[in-house]
């Protein structure tokens, strides 16, 4: 199933096989340019498939709120640390 | 159903800040390419499946062929566990706090999801009513317009006849001032001729009259007296012998 052979840096990363992952991390573009346009890339995917249509449901927006707060979890997790139940800290 | 909200307030959002307009462009790039006449795809139906609102239908369907059904669900609660026992995941005060909290909004998006959803459906459908109504009254006022312009062209093309009727008139108006010169003419010739005959006519006359009048004077004037007593009584003897004929004839 190979069809003609595609530059590693531009496959997908499912596609990428362990081996060449260092090669494909660095061939990535990490100018400022390219971290933006890959936000954005990442922006549309998501907004795309869950908010832009016709008959969106509750997921879309869930799923954004459940990883705020468990990014926030792990932000404050320095200060949640010392309400552990544990004896010795 | 939020999601169905956000696009309805993302519409104001676009034009109400600039930064918003700034980050939510449009997600889809219209007609780019050179080649791309296609119409614009329309929205699909329904978004990526999402099972219990949070996790993505992806997840179930990457463990299934491995561990089946129940995978993901002991995944979950293997990995709450551990969370719990390691103590990853701290229970204190917020911990209630976040229960009530989700108690609350899953009972409240159980019990009004289905009319929120219902009125965002229709303020969508108002919206691709009236742009839809927008394109109908400006595909009929441009449709009316070819009609009349069709109708335009078919009114140009009877100029010509309309030209054949006015050369006609003009050519009437020549043909009967020409005529009515020609008996003006006709009529001013016949009596100027007329008045010629009648002069020679009188002329004629008046020589005739004159002769006569003429002729008779030098006949009266030639009658000498003595040949009019001899006259006179040659005159006198006729009747006598004419007057004893008749009493003759009246006797006898």
């Amino acid at each position: 199933m190979a069809d003609r052979p595609v530059p590693v840096i531009e496959k997908r990363l499912m596609d990428v096989k362990l081996g060449e992952l260092g090669s494909w991390l660095g061939g990535r573009d990490f100018t400022p340019n390219g971290l933006i346009s890959a936000v954005r890339r990442g922006h549309d995917r998501y907004y795309n498939k869950y908010i832009n249509v016709k008959k969106g449901g509750i997921g879309g927006v869930a799923m954004l709120l459940v990883g705020y707060v468990a990014m926030s979890y792990m932000w404050e997790y320095d200060h949640i640390k010392h309400d552990r139940w544990r004896k010795y800290h | 159903m939020l999601s169905r909200l956000v696009i309805v307030s993302a519409g104001c959002l676009k034009s109400s800040s600039p930064l918003g307009a700034g980050l939510v462009q449009a997600s889809r790039s219209l007609h780019t390419s050179s080649q791309s006449l296609a119409p614009v795809p329309a929205l699909p139906e329904k978004g990526g499946k999402v099972r219990h609102g949070i996790f993505p239908e992806e997840i179930f369907q990457l463990l299934y062929p491995k561990t089946g059904v129940t995978g993901p669900y002991m995944l979950g609660t293997g990995l709450l566990l551990y969370m719990l026992s390691k103590e990853i995941y701290v229970i204190n005060h917020e911990t209630f706090a976040a229960a009530s909290i989700g108690g609350v909004i899953i009972y409240g998006i159980k019990k009004f999801g289905p009319s929120v959803a219902a009125f965002a459906d229709k303020l969508n459908e108002e919206k691709v009513a009236k742009a839809q109504e927008v394109k109908d009254v400006a595909m009929s006022s441009l449709a009316q317009a070819v009609e009349e312009e069709k109708k335009e062209q078919w009114r140009a093309e009877g100029r010509s006849m309309l030209f054949e009727a006015k050369r006609n008139n003009v050519a009437m108006l020549l043909e009967t001032n020409f005529r009515e010169r020609l008996h003006m003419v006709t009529n001013e010739v016949k009596r100027r001729l007329d008045y010629q005959v009648a002069l020679q006519y009188l002329h004629t006359r008046m020589e005739q009259e004159h002769m006569v009048n003429w002729v008779e004077k030098s006949v009266i004037s030639s009658i000498t007296p003595q040949q009019e007593k001899e006259s006179i009584a040659k005159c006198i003897t006729d009747l006598k012998a004419l007057a004893k004929a008749t009493q003759a004839k009246a006797m006898a």
